[in-house]
């Protein structure tokens, strides 16, 4: 922290996966970096009192092959497995998959759907934000220069709750979201949905989350399949007004619009459903 | 610009080298220590050209620091045969013909042996997946999956196969 205060160019890094990349692609040379996993806490992974903490500079691969991660969070695990390759899986992390502020983050939107907050250090200390508030635009953080994020708190979810991520990509593997939606719902004792969250990546300058969702979805009980249900045309259409795309070589916006329905509808029942069998 | 001095575990062996605080570990094993096994392809992660073992955890040697590696263990493709025996996915891929030009190769069996020490016995399909990071511009991939697979088939039953050739 005294390197990063001392220096105004310094710079962090976890898996580098992001960093080396924009060194080469001609993005100046950090005055100095800062190996964030030489820090023990950001490689952590705890559960305490029902919150679980996560360090910020744990690869990927880990997190997918850590059983009570896998079990707890199905979903974020979901994420972090599709991000990249089995190379970039030994290497990228949350912390930096957060901070490096693509609007298409896999892991992104499970972390704010579960309601993580990020361990924020800094000079002044130890403070925590959500996770929704870290990111401000496309390439920007609301962090100070000389903070940096240690882990993640998420709360354990309850009895009957559960997540799910989707994205589309026009691949199999190795491309970047053209729409991702994390979904994490909790039901009651039969079925019936009492809470839902649905976040968004790749549709605005930051993830966004669909506010009416809970609202929609609260007392409906999610059936098991995409099937028809009049309720799926209104978390559409609250879907679409979230939604703040733009046309890329990926997809036009139009089409990320179509998409990003069809995604949250599918999270929506994975999520529903992975919640039930939690009962 | 100073130099910094990095101590490391190679294929085993300890080493030290100096190297510059960007130089990436893939620029580190072909031009400061003549391991010129590891190929570069992208220099970004997109190709797996590149790809070693670091701490157990496969990862492109071109997304990783030079300096980072201080006091860890890398295993690179000069690490595979034992000796002037070959790894059981070496033999597969001369076997199958798995590779023309050569230059995805060293990649690829570095992340086939990853994959194949978390998961000896594959599907398919968990093979695709698993060398998804490894692009060839010549083979089209299907000769390399079928070595892979004839590897870890071989590796799990080598009686079986001993009786088979
Ligand atoms: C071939 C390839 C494929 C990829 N595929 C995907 C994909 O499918 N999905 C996806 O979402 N991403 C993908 N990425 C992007 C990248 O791998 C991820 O964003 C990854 O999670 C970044 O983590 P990292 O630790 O490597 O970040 P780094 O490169 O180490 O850091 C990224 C940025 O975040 C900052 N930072 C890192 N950690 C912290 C911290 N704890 N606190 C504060 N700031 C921090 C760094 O200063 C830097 O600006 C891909 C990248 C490559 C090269
Ligand atoms: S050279 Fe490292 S992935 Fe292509
Ligand atoms: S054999 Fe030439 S790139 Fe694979």
């Amino acid at each position: 922290m005294e390197l990063l205060s001392a220096n105004p160019g310094a710079a962090v890094f976890a898996g580098a996966t992001d960093l080396i990349p924009q060194i080469q692609g001609g993005r100046p040379e950090p005055s100095l970096v800062v190996d964030l996993k030489r820090i023990p806490e950001t490689s952590r992974i705890e559960a305490h009192n029902g919150v679980w903490r996560v360090g910020a500079a744990i690869p990927a691969a880990v997190l997918t092959a850590h059983a009570g991660l896998s079990t707890t969070f199905p979903g974020l695990v979901e994420a972090a497995g599709l991000i990249g390759s089995d190379q970039i899986q030994g290497r990228a992390t949350l912390g930096g998959n957060l901070c490096n502020a693509s609007p298409a983050a896999d892991s992104v939107p499970p972390l704010v759907a579960l309601g993580a907050d990020a361990i924020i250090v800094g000079p002044g200390g130890e403070r925590s934000a959500p996770v929704s508030e870290v990111v401000i635009g496309p390439g920007a953080t609301s962090l100070d220069q000389a903070e940096f994020i240690t882990g993640f708190r998420i709360p354990s979810p309850s009895q009957g709750s559960s997540d799910a991520y989707e994205r589309f990509i026009p691949r199999t593997e190795m491309d970047i979201a053209v729409v991702g939606s994390a979904a994490r719902i909790r039901v009651d004792g039969d079925g019936r949905c009492e809470e839902a969250s649905v976040v968004l990546a790749a549709v605005a300058p930051t993830v966004v989350e669909v506010g009416a969702a809970s609202g929609i979805l609260a007392g409906r009980v999610i059936p098991t399949d995409s099937a028809r249900d009049p309720f799926w045309d209104e978390l559409g259409e609250a879907v679409v007004s979230c939604c703040n795309p733009i046309d890329d070589k990926r997809g036009t916006a139009e089409f990320r619009r179509r998409v990003a329905q069809v995604l949250a509808r599918r999270t929506v029942v994975t999520a529903a459903r992975r919640a039930r069998e939690t009962l | 610009m100073s130099r910094t001095h990095v101590t490391c575990v190679l294929n085993g062996d300890p080493i030290d080298f100096l190297c510059n605080d960007y130089q990436t570990l893939l620029s580190v094993l072909r031009d400061e220590l003549g391991m010129i096994g590891t190929k570069e392809g992208c220099g970004t992660g997109d190709c797996g050209a590149c790809s070693v073992i670091l701490d157990g955890q496969l990862v492109c040697s071109c997304l990783v620091f030079g300096p980072e590696v201080e006091g860890r263990s890398i295993e690179t493709i000069e690490g595979m045969a034992d000796g002037q025996h070959l790894h059981p996915l070496q033999e597969s891929f001369l076997e199958g013909a798995a590779f023309q030009c050569g230059v995805c190769t060293p990649g690829f069996l570095v992340a086939a042996k990853a994959l194949l020490d978390r998961n000896p016995t594959p599907t398919e399909t968990e093979v695709r997946y698993g060398v998804a990071g490894n692009l060839c511009r010549c083979t089209g991939y299907d000769k390399i999956v079928r070595s892979i697979l004839d590897a870890a088939s071989r590796m799990s039953n080598p009686q079986t196969h001993k009786e088979a050739t």
